[in-house]
């Protein structure tokens, strides 16, 4: 089977879920048959602080349109503090994304439980809107070039 | 070279209805590394297992890719079903294509497509796993229990009964802690030293504890299993295995002005002291602040009297090292300090009294011998006003300074204003009482029938409101309060008031959560790995909690969390070794500049950091300094593989090569 | 400002910066209060008022001019709720509709008492008077 052959653009996203929260929390989506746009594609990692912001730029380089950052409330980390330094970590690192050439509007940093099955969907579903409204990902140019 | 194979799932329709697998696993055979994929019904089956471990031999598989459920259902499943044909289990990957793909996506065309790409990323991922196995560690057979109070000792009992060594750090001179000190209990009304005093001394005879009063955890290093203990054992200046507790010493020493802390101050003792006539060890002790012969060389009394020659003025605090498999935490709590209630009068009438003070004063063995009498003046009150919540359930502006009071609910003084009401009215059936509270919380078994005694059958006067303020006058304390209910201010002219002040973690809970690398909340008590399903671990292995030191809690509730920690203990101790989780973060020590930011971001201490010789390409040596990290302690979050700035920490079954391939395998 | 216009909740909060939700109806700010005898609504009640938005009540009550200001309700307030910011805010709702002026210069020769102190009055005006 041939994959977005002749086909228009859709975006492509990659979430990185943590193992405790957000991950089980996309797995409660599937048990309640929540639907929500293909196009995110799910990582699995043991905790959000494992995320290193170069996965993000990396998904970025190589064409990815949105990255969604996902772990568990402030407070509910299995490891204790580690979404406190994803929190920290994403800031920075969203603080410069503009200057690299991607709209910080292409990644987000958002708490699922467990539990919340159907905020996964919404979550997905918005973001997934957003990124269909920015469009294209235009691969890390510089964007203070193209306007004017 | 990688030999891959992969198996898609059909889950009966679960995933064939939306996905067509066979386009999946004929996709999947032109990835490289793949030399063999296939699709079957219910790959968790017997048979499907079997087709999986029959692949590995037939094919010579080095890596496993299952397209199925999440890893949460199955991961374990496949795991173990790989090894049993001789693969490694961290060989193995699954890619989520149910959960994540079949039942949230409508469309076929869709949903395969996505699979493909779910499918794709795992490939990407097993070509670059490496065999990992879990280290084990060995389980020293002894624990420690801190702290004396109602909570250690039932969890050292336990421990002991199971037949581990257990000791007992005690920091003051005997165990029994808050609960020695009380009167009666609710809602039973049974004696605190009826059935405090029995368990004291079955633990300081059992052969499997041993007692450690007087003294402090100085420090901690080690890990589940492993733990090294440092204990400050305070100099006594009596001999405790001499001393035979006549108590001759304590009733000749010259200084007897004292304030006697186990009396919550409200009389005195003498310098050499035994707190209290049940007291475990008994045995005296010298208070170094008073003590003549230590601070001025002349006096001498005590040990010209023992005729045990225990007194032993040349005595210097002493440290003891131990090695522990588990550590249980029993700090108990404290009463906060109520001076900064102005309202309150407490520092302008000794009439204004804590709970915690009228405890002993009714106490048989307090200083009033159990008549309740009026620090003052030694009169009978005939009205008292308890008042709640006093520090409990205040909130606290911080730009304000420092908070009074306490956020939470203390939990256990509307029963035991309560009892104490029920107590002074069974012995002075004349006197007048007033509970002025907020709500009145009775939930447990027995406690609202037993509020609603104190009500009912013996007249206790209870005022929905609070007080305004106390005002001494004329020997009389003025008290001056709202009846929310019948819309009224309300004037007593009370002999005592009695603050059921909110209580708090012991002081000393912080320095040794520090030492312990334990994870407390804001309000210093400690936190519970889970507050659901792991209510007495903490979060670091091996360290249990029992007690108030992790929420307030009335005595049955401790006794209960004391015996779970100690049935945890005991099922750590029980075994043989330990299994360690095998996805551990692991340094380069090539690359590691010893910069120590990977230690500071260490929610388990973990990392340590140490000096190690490493030979240049010249055949010369070169001392550096390099992390390195316990895989015994470390949980695998990898925090600090992101934090470090060469990039030399990595983690395990998740390294920074395996998630790029993830990456790139789904942006293809 | 037309004199029938209708002071809402959102306004006295706005004004008093306070939180009635935050109350949990202990009864310390009435057990407290020097002036409880002298007033219609009491402290507590005060602010569950306003929570429940009947501002036109309490002002038209003459409780609003028996507090004295003296702040101990938010000295001691377990919670930090302030009633009597509350009481402020009311206050000034009254004053700021036109002809409301609670206290009338004319009035004053016949209030005058000699041990009244300067200050009071003074204070009575900033108050009391727009």
């Amino acid at each position: 089977m041939s994959v977005n052959e002749n086909k228009e653009w859709k975006p492509l996203i990659v979430a990185f879920c943590c193992n405790w929260c957000s991950y089980s929390g996309a797995d409660t989506a599937g048990n309640n048959r929540a639907s929500y746009p293909d196009n995110v594609k799910i990582i699995r990692v043991p905790c959000s602080c494992r995320i290193n912001p170069l996965f993000i730029l990396r998904a970025f380089q190589r064409g990815a349109d949105g990255v969604l950052v996902m772990g568990c409330h402030p407070g509910d980390c299995h490891y204790t503090t580690g979404n406190y330094h994803t929190r920290r970590r994403m800031t920075l690192l969203f603080s410069m994304l503009n200057y690299l050439g991607v709209e910080s509007a292409r990644t987000r940093v958002e708490w699922v439980s467990a539990a919340e099955g159907a905020r996964f969907a919404e979550v997905v579903t918005d973001f997934t809107k957003t990124i269909e409204e920015l469009g294209e990902n235009r691969r890390l140019e510089d964007l203070r070039c193209k306007t004017n | 070279m990688q030999r891959i194979g992969v198996f898609v799932c059909h889950c009966g329709t679960n995933i064939a209805a939306t996905v067509d697998v066979k386009a999946v696993a004929k996709a999947m055979e032109k990835e490289p590394g793949v030399v063999f994929s296939t699709d079957y019904t219910y790959m968790c089956s017997e048979a499907g297992q079997t087709l999986v471990q029959d692949s590995i031999k037939k094919y010579g598989l080095t890596g496993v890719v299952i397209c199925s459920c999440s890893p949460h259902m199955h991961e374990l499943t496949f795991q173990k079903a790989i090894a049993k044909a001789g693969l490694n289990p961290y060989m193995l990957e699954i890619a989520n294509i149910r959960e994540q793909c079949s039942w949230v996506t409508k469309d076929i065309k869709v949903a395969t497509e996505k699979a493909i790409v779910l499918a794709r990323a795992a490939v990407a991922k097993v070509v670059l796993n490496s065999p990992l196995t879990s280290g084990t560690t060995q389980v020293t057979k002894r624990a420690l229990v801190i702290g004396g109070g109602i909570a250690g000792m039932q969890t050292a009992l336990d421990i002991a009964e199971a037949g581990f060594k257990v000791d007992l750090v005690e920091k003051n001179p005997s165990i029994g802690g808050k609960m020695a000190q009380l009167d009666k209990t609710f809602p039973t009304l049974d004696c605190a030293s009826c059935i405090v005093t029995p368990k004291m001394v079955d633990v300081g005879q059992n052969e499997n504890i041993r007692i450690l009063s007087y003294s402090e955890v100085a420090e901690v290093s080690g890990f589940v299993g492993n733990f090294d203990v440092k204990i400050k054992r305070k100099a006594r200046y009596v001999d405790e295995d001499k001393c035979t507790g006549c108590g001759a010493c304590t009733e000749k020493c010259p200084m007897k002005k004292i304030p006697n802390e186990f009396n919550h101050n409200l009389n005195n003792r003498s310098c050499i002291y035994i707190p209290f006539a049940q007291a475990v060890p008994k045995v005296a002790t010298i208070d170094p602040r008073y003590c003549l012969m230590l601070n001025k060389g002349k006096c001498g009394i005590c040990s010209k009297v023992c005729q045990a020659g225990a007194i032993n003025y040349k005595a210097k605090d002493e440290y003891i090292e131990e090695k522990y498999g588990a550590i249980v935490v029993a700090t108990g709590y404290e009463q906060i300090k109520v001076d900064k209630y102005d309202e309150y009068a407490y520092s302008q009438s000794p009439d204004v009294v804590t709970s915690l003070e009228y405890e002993r004063l009714m106490n048989a063995a307090g200083p009033t011998n159990g008549h309740l009498l009026r620090p003052s003046d030694g009169k009978e009150p005939k009205k008292i006003v308890w008042i709640q919540c006093v520090g409990s359930r205040e909130t606290c502006d911080p730009t304000k300074g420092p908070a009074r009071g306490k956020p939470y609910c203390s939990k256990v003084c509307c029963m035991y204003t309560a009892k104490q009401a029920i107590l002074t009215k069974d012995h002075y059936p004349d006197t007048d009482l007033y509970v002025f509270y907020i709500d009145v919380r009775t939930p447990g078994k027995n406690f609202d029938e037993f509020y609603r005694r104190a009500v009912e059958q013996y007249n206790v006067h209870y005022i929905k409101g609070q007080v305004g303020k106390v005002t001494p006058e004329n020997g009389k304390l003025m008290v001056q309060g709202s009846d929310l209910l019948l819309g009224e201010q309300v004037h007593i002219e009370a002999d005592m008031v009695v603050l059921s002040a909110a209580i708090e973690p012991s002081p000393t809970a912080r320095p040794l959560a520090t030492m312990l690398t334990t994870q407390m909340d804001t309000n210093d008590f400690f936190t519970e790995a889970h507050p659901k399903l792991r209510p007495v671990e903490s979060a670091t292995a091996g360290i249990f909690l029992s007690g108030m030191c992790q929420g307030p809690k009335d005595i049955p509730e401790t006794v209960a969390q004391a015996s779970a920690a100690a049935a945890k203990v005991i099922g750590l101790l029980c075994k043989k070794e330990l299994t360690n989780n095998a996805c551990v973060a692991h340094p380069n020590e090539m690359m590691c500049n010893g910069c120590s930011q990977c230690q500071g971001v260490c929610p388990y201490g973990a990392i340590t950091y140490v000096e190690k010789e490493f030979r240049m390409p010249d055949r010369t040596t070169k001392v550096r300094r390099v992390a390195q990290v316990n895989e015994a302690v470390c949980q695998g979050c990898g925090a600090c593989t992101v934090t470090c700035p060469s990039g030399a920490m990595d983690l395990r079954g998740f390294s920074n090569q395996e998630i790029m391939a993830e990456v790139d395998a789904i942006c293809q | 400002m037309a004199s029938n216009y209708e002071v809402t909740k959102d306004e006295i909060l706005a004004i008093s910066g306070v939180n009635p939700l935050k109350c949990m109806q202990c009864g310390k700010c009435s057990g407290t209060c020097p002036a409880y005898d002298e007033m219609e609504y009491h402290p507590n009640q005060f602010v569950l008022m306003v929570e429940r938005g009947e501002i036109d009540k309490l002002m038209a009550s003459k409780s609003i001019y028996k507090c004295m200001s003296c702040m101990a309700c938010i000295e001691r307030c377990p919670r930090q709720v302030e009633p009597a910011k509350l009481v402020e805010a009311i206050r000034l709702a009254v004053i700021r509709k036109q002809g409301q002026n609670h206290l009338i210069p004319d009035d004053v020769p016949a209030k005058l008492d000699p041990d009244l102190p300067q200050q009071a009055l003074v204070s009575a005006f900033r108050k009391y008077t727009k």
